[in-house]
């Protein structure tokens, strides 16, 4: 049959706006995705920011620069540690101070104990954005022993401020490295547990496999780093190509993935669970006696100068630009470069043509913490 | 006449209140349970192990305000939680729980532990019941004014038609191995041995027509895997975004009765409903209470499992479900029912 006159669908076809979020349970936090649907399928998707916004880089303008430091807490609220360790790298970098071996594997130890709270969230979240609850309630349960030796180190859980330009702030409480060692002997017989619930359910597979697929080629130009980079092939990891504290003197693999997709995503991060856990017992061992602080002022006092830091937090490259004047107490400029911010820019391009449920699945594998996009 | 009409009226009543009874008493299992596969304690404070804390939960529902947003279609608004209500409480009625040969109750015969005695075609009238429970999620989802109780209203629109198929399909082989549509019936003709040695449960005859039955029964009782219509990471909460106070009960009550009838029907229709695997049932008043108990036992296994597998597993995609439903379910359930027909042709079952 042949159609008269200017082609015409037989209904008029709407394609449904929907505001997702920023008021929504799985956005992990304050995200706002601008959809239109075409019945369940995306075809647009515009992550809307801004939501927490702090102005802490202007914050940081005001403040000298060992105050900035708890500030650096509250960008991802998760990972504070990394955020302290990225801060105290860069300023180290400007004024030329290098830390004592103590203080840098203590920092090594802070920071991956940091990593393995992280990953524990985002593996958490991930699986109740899929609809699987209960590996929630497992993983937080290993969590909370770490923010209990965080607790027992520096008073508190989250908000670490664990870290001083030139150092540590204190030294370790009596009996913390054994506690430390019976938690990271016992933690890969977790992620054994852990990933009983998951990694092989037929159901987890076909929810993430093949899904959020991103391309090497396309990770690099968006400029994305950390398991979504590593999850699409590309063996990228600042501890091994920029190696900062002392992570040139550990072993550790850095896993890959090669479907591009959401799983393989998963399967690096439990991955780099392992590896940590590695990284950890091998700082444990090594762990020099000597001091905790390098010779430095009391009244830091900046050279003249621009400089960009970087360390690997958990969510990708975590990297800390700082300009300072001569004789400067403050940052003339401080930007951050959060690995969040960047990595969320490939979400349309992740969920643009499939459903709406692959977008919880794609907001729970980027592992954004928004705190640290809005800043 | 006036004792007939009374004996059908306790029945009703103890039915009905019965199933009242269980939604409280299944929140409270579905609580302690998940907190029990969690590793957490779960609510213990209300009453003797927290199991007072379903019916504060349901005081509290009850005196909040019941809000009706503005923009809402408010006749479809207010009659989709009734039809939710209506059709899960008047599902059980045809379901027989304990066997009976011509007990009395004030000498009149109580016509077996059913509430509709006669029906001799039980099974249709479930799934017809049973099929009227989607217009309530439909029209709460229209009805709400709100995007995503819409998109819940259409996915369990397609959810239903994807799963019935299989699941009325499935339950054709019961329909010939019992050579009938009544329920009692059905549980009769799995009394017995198969083989010789085997109970003749139809679970075991035709174990492809029980799991396809089992699995559309999450479904049925929108339930994860597949509780895509209010999947609450998605959807907020689907289709019941908007209810609030006793309309938000009755969808909650709707689902938890839905879930004991399913269990229900699983244990009727396949595993030999009150019968005890080589054991033949004592007669008069305690073979009713025997039996009610064997029931009972077996209805429980399947509540839990229903918990078990909620707090196990993640949630099907609505395109992955309608892919098990029509590709996977439906074939194999014709697979299903051709072996009871070959079986039944050859004598194996006869």
């Amino acid at each position: 049959m042949t159609m008269k006159g200017p082609e015409r669908p037989l209904f008029d076809v709407e394609e449904m706006e929907v505001s997702f979020g920023p008021q929504h349970p799985a956005t992990h936090g304050v995200l706002r995705v601008q959809m239109k649907l075409d019945g369940e399928r995306i075809v647009e998707a515009k992550p809307i920011i801004g939501y927490l916004h702090r102005g802490t880089e202007k914050l940081f303008e005001t403040m000298t620069f060992p105050a900035c430091i708890p500030h650096t807490d509250r960008l991802d609220y998760v990972n504070a540690a990394h955020n302290n360790q990225g801060f105290c790298v860069t300023m180290e970098k400007l004024l030329g101070i290098s830390i004592p071996p103590r203080a840098a594997y203590l920092r090594m130890i802070l920071a991956e104990l940091q990593r393995l709270a992280s990953h524990l969230v985002w593996f958490a979240t991930h699986a109740v954005d899929i609809g699987a609850i209960t590996p929630f309630f497992y993983t937080f349960r290993e969590r909370d022993d770490i923010l209990d030796l965080f607790e027992e180190y520096c008073g508190a859980r989250l908000t670490l401020n664990c870290m001083k330009i030139g150092g540590l702030p204190f030294e370790l409480p009596e009996g913390w490295l054994d506690r430390c060692a019976e938690f990271v002997d016992a933690f890969p017989s977790h992620i054994d547990e852990y990933e009983t619930l998951l990694t092989t359910n037929r159901i987890w597979k076909k929810r993430t496999i093949g899904v959020g697929v991103i391309s090497p080629e396309d990770a690099i130009d968006m400029g994305l780093t950390g398991p979504p980079l590593r999850g699409s092939g590309i063996e990228w990891d600042i501890r091994k190509v920029f190696p900062y504290d002392r992570y040139d003197e550990v072993e550790f693999d850095v896993p890959t993935g090669t479907n591009c997709d959401t799983y393989d995503r998963y399967l690096v991060r439990v991955e780099e669970m392992r590896q940590s856990t590695r990284i950890l017992r091998q700082c444990l061992e090594k762990l020099p006696e000597g001091p905790i602080m390098a010779k430095a002022p009391k009244v830091l006092r900046s050279p003249e100068g621009m400089v960009y830091g970087s360390v690997e937090s958990p969510k990708g490259e975590l990297g800390y630009f700082i300009v300072a004047t001569e004789n400067g107490t403050e940052p003339y400029r401080c930007r951050v470069r959060p690995p969040s911010f960047v990595n969320l820019q490939s979400l349309p391009k992740m969920v643009e043509g499939s459903l709406v449920a692959d977008l919880m699945a794609v907001i729970g594998t980027l592992d954004i913490v928004l705190g640290e996009i809005d800043r | 006449m006036w004792v007939d009409a009374a004996v059908i009226g306790i029945k009703l009543v103890a039915v009905v209140g019965v199933l009242l009874m269980t939604v409280p008493i299944m929140v409270w299992v579905e609580r302690r349970g998940s907190a029990l596969i969690q590793d957490r304690l779960g609510p213990n404070r209300v009453g003797p192990a927290g199991l007072l804390q379903p019916f504060v939960d349901a005081i509290k529902l009850l005196i909040k305000e019941n809000l009706i947003p503005a923009g809402v279609d408010k006749l479809l608004f207010v009659l989709a939680p009734t039809i939710a209500l209506v059709v899960a409480l008047s599902l059980f009625i045809a379901v027989p729980f304990a066997v009976d040969d011509g007990l009395e109750l004030v000498e009149t015969p109580i016509d077996g532990f059913i509430v509709a005695p006669d029906l001799n075609i039980g099974i249709l009238y479930i799934f017809a019941i049973a099929s009227l429970a989607v217009y309530s999620i439909v029209l709460a989802g229209w009805g709400s004014n709100n995007k995503y109780a819409l998109l819940g209203g259409i996915r369990a629109s397609a959810q239903t038609i994807s799963y019935r198929l299989a699941m009325t399909l499935s339950v054709v082989g019961v329909i010939m191995a019992a050579g009938s549509l009544h329920l009692t019936q059905v549980v009769t003709s799995q009394s017995g041995v198969w083989l010789g040695f085997l109970p003749r449960w139809n679970f075991l005859i035709q174990p492809l027509g029980g799991i396809i039955f089992i699995v559309a029964a999450f479904a049925e009782t929108n339930r994860l895997p597949f509780d895509l219509a209010e999947a609450d990471s998605e959807l907020v909460a689907g289709y019941h975004t908007e209810y609030s106070s006793m309309n938000f009960a009755a969808f909650f009550m709707s689902k938890y009765i839905h879930m004991v009838t399913s269990a229900a029907l699983i244990t009727v229709l396949f595993f030999g409903g009150w019968q005890i695997p080589w054991i033949s049932l004592p007669g008069g008043w305690m073979g009713a209470g025997l039996s009610l108990g064997v029931f009972s036992a077996k209805v429980v296994f399947f509540l839990w499992l229903f918990v078990w597998v909620r707090w196990t597993l993640p949630r099907f995609r609505f395109d992955q479900l309608m892919a098990l439903g029509w590709k996977i379910m439906l074939p194999l359930a014709v697979l299903n029912f051709l072996w009871v027909g070959v079986a039944m042709a050859s004598g194996i079952l006869t």
